[in-house]
């Protein structure tokens, strides 16, 4: 079975074919960073309008790409929920149109089912159960998963979520939007033990994330070395190198408790902020005593895709889900509304 | 594809750009059409009006020789509702698409309403934030329409509009503005209509005109007219604020 994913959730732009029998056929993905990147922020109309010039471009180049003719595809998988309503009207009304007019079946996947599921499209995908970091722009949460389909919340940010926390640091710290990459790139030259931040809601039970508190740790050290330090470029890389270390150990400490509470020996790490050298590393680290196993897509799936929507539509019209001739985007859909598959 | 009107096109159409979703089909001459005043509700119900009007017609979408949709100007939601649509639809049967102006179709509705015949009309709609969509049309005694000037978005006071008699006046600005606007039209001889929409049946009649502007689907894209939507921070007027990726 083949099938076309199309993502348009946000502020990104994803196509893919994925098949079956061999497994992703071709993706492209179409980035309107630089669209925002002015207005500090995506700003959801013009997010909308990108959308309606690209993904039919982007389907025809993916269906190119992939030597496939319109008649092989089996159906159609487009992001449903949750994100911005306007950029998902678009992928939803293209592709549920789309499915339509070839007389195939049409899937509204779940944003957040697509992330998870994106290590599925390695070579060496994970087995069922296992507890997932969802870590992105959007989202934090850690969730326990028996099998595909059924999602249970272990824990969640409470504000923040990581990679918002990312980018609102980079922003007092100068960097352009979206900084979160850069602010990586920048605590690379940082020096570990100049400043330390808290990990935050580590000293009490449970698996709930917050991180909007680092930034005013990032603010007062700033505020702090001013007068103090002149070697400005250095301060703000010590800075950022303390707040990833801080974001980066939360997340190993709350996985780690995750696994032990849960006894799943399995993680797997999903969202934009997976692809961040320093969590992949610190993971790794922290499953060898536990005699666990890390698993995460290869970067490009880490950021939102097509090939993830493909994927995890094809595991639902496998098992028989559809979507009926209805246009029906959930901009707030909770993970843990999805029915399981079988 | 038929060259001209005689031949009889088969014109599948939609209309999503105002608080109305219709889909009408234009076959044999003949047109039939589904209408439900659904403000946010054309998402619900485009695709199932489209597939209803070609079922019972006993027609394949790819047996149809052009879709035709209302571009806009109109709510930026639906329009793009309807162009997703209509894109998704042309590419996946490999048919031509067709944007119409929403203008357009709603001086072609007052002009259904207003009995045919020469008219010259002057459509507005409401924009919000204190401007309207407009633009002023002559529709000849079958039909076809002829923008007179371009289509604008503007403040009602500050509207320029061609030294034209206009004899109907339609669309909901009308209600919102009808004194700003009485004085900058010459509208001495006018009727007002402010509650018509345009309907898909609308852009399908129009559409007969203009076949040979069909396009491949990607090449058809919505109109706003407004294009400044949002504003860079520090600068004046935030219309949309922006959101946390």
């Amino acid at each position: 079975m083949r099938v076309l994913g199309i993502e348009t959730s946000c502020d990104e732009t994803g196509v893919a074919v994925y098949d079956s029998e061999r497994g992703l056929c071709a993706h492209a993905v179409y980035s309107q960073t630089e669209i925002h990147a002015v207005y500090g922020g995506v700003v959801p109309e013009l997010a909308s309008r990108d959308h309606v010039r690209k993904t039919l471009p982007l389907i025809r180049q993916t269906l190119t790409e992939a030597e496939l003719s319109p008649e092989q595809i089996d159906g159609v998988a487009y992001t449903a929920g949750p994100g911005l309503i306007g950029a998902l009207l678009v992928g939803a009304a293209l592709g549920r149109a789309l499915a339509w007019a070839w007389e195939v079946p049409a899937i509204g996947v779940h944003h957040l089912e697509g992330h998870l599921l994106a290590p599925f499209l390695e070579d060496k995908p994970p087995p069922c159960p296992f507890i997932a970091l969802l870590v992105s722009g959007g989202h934090s949460q850690i969730i326990h998963v028996p099998e595909v389909g059924i999602y249970q919340l272990l824990g969640e940010s409470v504000d923040d979520a990581a990679g918002e926390a990312f980018d609102k640091t980079a922003k007092l710290l100068g960097l352009p939007y979206p900084g979160g990459p850069q602010l990586a790139r920048l605590a690379e030259r940082g020096d570990p033990t100049r400043y330390r931040f808290p990990r935050p809601m580590t000293d009490r039970p449970g698996l709930n994330l917050s991180f909007s508190g680092l930034k005013t740790y990032t603010l007062n050290a700033l505020q702090q070395t001013l007068g103090e330090r002149d070697d400005t470029e250095q301060v703000h890389a010590d800075i950022a190198r303390a707040f990833e270390e801080a974001v980066v150990d939360t997340l190993v400490i709350k996985c780690r408790r995750a696994l032990e509470s849960t006894g799943v020996p399995r993680l797997i790490l999903a969202g934009g902020v997976s692809a961040n050298r320093r969590l992949r590393e610190r993971m790794a680290a922290a499953m060898q005593p536990l005699g666990a196993e890390l698993y995460y897509p290869r970067a490009e799936f880490c950021t939102d895709n097509g090939a993830m929507i493909a994927y995890a539509g094809w595991r639902r019209l496998a098992a028989g889900h559809q979507q009926p001739l209805a246009i029906t985007p959930r901009p707030r859909w909770p993970l843990t509304d999805l029915v399981p598959l079988a | 594809m038929p060259a001209n009107p005689n031949d009889q096109p088969t014109i599948l159409a939609l209309e999503t750009s105002s608080g109305a979703c219709s889909a009408a089909l234009l076959h044999q001459g003949a047109i039939t059409q589904h209408l439900e005043l659904a403000p946010r509700r054309q998402g619900d119900l485009l695709l199932g009006m489209l597939d209803a009007l070609l079922k019972a017609a006993e027609l394949k979408l790819s047996e149809v020789d052009v879709i035709a949709f209302g571009q806009g100007p109109g709510a930026f939601t639906g329009v793009r509702i309807g162009t997703a649509v209509a894109q998704g639809a042309a590419f996946g049967a490999n048919r031509p698409l067709l944007g119409i102006s929403s203008l357009a179709g709603l001086a072609h509705a007052g002009w259904r309403h207003y009995g045919g015949g020469e008219q010259r009309l002057f459509a507005a709609i409401d924009a919000r934030i204190g401007e309207i969509y407009c633009g002023a049309f002559a529709v000849n005694g079958q039909g076809q329409a002829q923008p007179l000037g371009s289509e604008t978005v503007t403040t009602p006071e500050k509207l320029t509009v061609p030294e034209i008699a206009v004899t109907h006046g339609v669309g909901n600005a009308w209600a919102l503005y009808d004194e700003p606007l009485r004085a900058r039209i010459d509208l001495a001889q006018a009727q007002i209509a402010s509650t018509i929409h345009g309907e898909a049946q609308d852009i399908a009649a129009l559409a007969r005109w203009s076949l040979d502007q069909a396009c491949a689907a990607e090449l058809a894209q919505p109109v706003y007219l407004r294009d400044q939507v949002a504003a860079i921070p520090g600068s004046a007027l935030l219309d949309s604020a922006p959101v946390a990726a």
